[in-house]
């Protein structure tokens, strides 16, 4: 088996036929994790953890008796998950040496089925930022820096600028995860998309990068940042992987109370071959501001194909699709404001030595723990829900979020099924020319394709779909009707089937895994 | 218009996190300019929008019994200080220092 292997296909396939051992697999991931350190992509390794771990799995393989399809897979999780007795920092000094007392319900169900966890991955300070660069640990360096592919169409200005200076970023917030999933270091790993930070990076990364209804995933465990809208989000290599972890992770949980009590299912993806019933809708405000002329060309491409193949493809229009940034600016400083008040020292975390009085040590605890983005997202919250503003920028803000989301239903009530867009307005930047803009505007930018969806809480997915010109991934966005994620990830396997979207050519794996480049497929297996 | 001196103290008060220099406070004064935005849309007769799931009524309250805890030990071992099972915070009922009596930046704007 090699470590470029989709899950479902292939690597639990061996697994059970002992073609490879859990622990052999586990050692591989944790020897390629420390030759890539150079992407930052973990925070923590539990090293000694995972072994354990994978020989309890290796021990059930013997029996003949695996918990799933998950037992003794390899796989990492955002550092805003809570994972008992692991540190939990969420890249911020507020909680570094902060030691989980728990593990949050997305944890607990992998551990529960056999899954390895390998470690804790970087991101964005409390999954604030769209780049994985403001993080108290650095930045997150996308893998795809260090490909044949990349360096090939790079063209080095001067003798000394090397890889050092030219590295693009992950996106973000969920950077390190997508980092983890692209360099071979895991199977799959978990994030969270709060307006975009599984699927962006996912789109940079080339990794599939899927983001769930919400209320169909637990969120307890997850530090939140906007409650009524963070969902944890899956980044695999392919689509039926990521239909795979959807089945291991939704379900009600009575520890989340926003989950929907309705039974879910877990269904194998069906390989679509008819394309002939399907409504395709292109909305016509996704072709924002800022749109590269190669992504356009792509997203164009993208549903000549699908038309092709004899579906409807029709254009559509979501008409407030350019207030989702503005109105997800007011109400997620608000629920920000609200959720980093519980960050005073006193239980956990950091806590400063100031102890004058209870406001004064919270005052410095706060001014000491959080970086800029965070404060001033808290100071623009507690402005929007001051008394005097709280109706003309809040409810304001609630109100236009109902325009939002009613624009979705009008949308799939006409008959479309699945919405196609882009993920990103361009490929992956160069970290020395992202940096240039602050975080906020940086952020609004490049979640304009992607907030909207966790706007109305509908599931959606990016796709890796080609290599740009500087040979970097593109992906496009799949979006769909509410808890109808069989529909959407039916469709888009079908896409990744048509696209066969490259495996990236990394020096590290290749010194690692001798299988990887003898099979030189897409990452997509039917 | 900018936000008064006033309303910015307020603000570190409330959250109790502060702006730290003329660039906080620029970043709040962009935020504003930004959310203005918002009243360009016309909402008249639109309800705000508390939750995505609000059709499905899936916040619900359950019976009041006990189902977990007893972990004592665990919510203690994060805190730094704490004597016997308590939390130990500071001297509580004493305001943050008054504008005047601190040092901010605030003063000079």
């Amino acid at each position: 088996a090699a470590l470029n292997d989709g899950l479902h296909s292939q690597v639990s396939a061996a697994l059970k036929e002992g073609r490879v051992a859990p622990t052999e697999l586990c050692q591989r991931c944790l020897a390629l994790i420390k030759s890539t350190k150079f992407l930052n992509a973990y925070i923590t390794v539990a090293e000694e953890t995972a072994l354990k771990q994978a020989e309890e799995s290796e021990e059930r393989y013997k029996r003949g008796q695996p918990l799933g399809i998950l037992d003794g897979i390899p796989i990492a999780v955002k550092d805003n998950f809570n994972t008992a007795g692991i540190e939990t920092t969420c890249a911020s000094n507020m909680l570094k040496g902060y030691i989980s007392p728990y593990n949050a319900t997305v944890v607990q169900k992998l551990l529960e089925q056999g899954a390895v966890l390998l470690g804790k991955t970087n991101l964005d300070e409390f999954a604030m930022g769209s780049g994985s660069t403001d993080g108290v640990f650095g930045p997150v360096r996308n893998p795809w820096s260090y490909s044949k592919q990349y360096k090939e169409k790079s063209v080095p200005k001067s003798h000394s600028e090397d890889e050092e200076s030219n590295w693009v970023i992950t996106g973000g917030s969920s950077g390190g995860s997508a980092a983890a999933v692209s360099s071979f270091t895991c199977f799959a790993a978990l994030g969270s998309d709060t307006g975009g930070s599984t699927r962006n990076p996912a789109a940079h990364c080339g990794v599939v990068g899927l983001k769930p209804t919400y209320g169909l995933i637990s969120r307890h465990g997850l530090i939140p940042l906007v409650n009524s809208m963070d969902v944890p989000g899956i980044l695999t290599r392919c689509v039926d992987d990521a239909a795979v972890l959807l089945g291991s992770l939704a379900g009600h949980d009575p520890k989340d109370s926003t989950t929907i009590q309705d039974d879910f299912k877990p269904f194998e993806l069906p390989n679509l071959t008819d394309v002939s019933k399907l409504s395709i809708g292109i909305p016509k405000e996704y072709h924002a501001p800022g749109l590269s002329s190669e992504i356009l060309a792509l997203w164009s491409k993208a549903a000549d194909l699908f038309k092709n193949a004899g579906a409807k493809v029709v254009e559509v229009s979501l008409p407030h699709t350019p207030y989702s940034i503005v109105c997800y600016h007011v109400l997620c400083t608000a629920e920000v404001a609200s959720n980093m008040a519980r960050f005073d020292g006193l239980e956990y975390g950091h806590r400063s030595d100031v102890k004058d009085s209870t406001e004064s040590m919270y005052a410095a605890t706060r001014r000491e723990g959080f970086n800029d983005v965070v404060r001033g997202r808290i100071l623009s919250g507690n402005y929007f829900l001051l008394k005097q503003n709280y109706e003309k920028y809040f409810v304001k803000a609630q109100k236009v979020r109902r325009l939002i989301a009613k624009d979705f239903v009008k949308v799939f009530r006409s008959g479309v099924d699945i919405l196609l867009t882009p993920t990103t307005l361009s490929d992956a930047a160069p970290y020395t020319e992202f940096i240039q803009e602050d975080n906020r505007t940086r952020s609004a930018q490049d979640d304009i394709l992607t907030q909207a969806a966790n706007m109305a809480g509908l599931p959606a997915i990016s796709v890796p779909t080609a290599l740009s010109e500087r040979g970097l991934p593109v992906g496009l966005q799949f979006i769909g009707r509410s808890f109808q994620e069989k529909q959407l990830l039916t469709v888009a396997k079908w896409f990744e089937k048509q696209v066969q979207f490259p495996v990236i050519q990394l020096e590290e794996v290749k010194r690692h895994d001798s299988d990887v480049f003898q099979h030189q497929k897409s990452a997509s297996f039917s | 218009q900018r936000v008064s001196v006033e309303v910015l103290e307020h603000l570190e008060h409330l959250a109790l996190v502060d702006f730290r220099d003329a660039e906080g406070v620029e970043r709040l004064q962009k935020a504003i300019q930004f959310a203005d935005q918002l009243h360009e849309v016309n909402t008249d007769g639109v309800e705000p929008m508390d939750s995505v799931l609000e059709d499905r009524w899936c916040l619900y309250l359950r019976e009041d019994d006990v189902t977990e805890g007893n972990c004592t030990k665990e919510l203690l071992e994060n805190a730094r200080e704490k004597v016997e099972e308590y939390f130990v915070a500071p001297p509580g009922n004493i305001p943050l220092l008054k504008l005047e009596e601190r040092e901010t930046f605030l003063q000079g704007s």
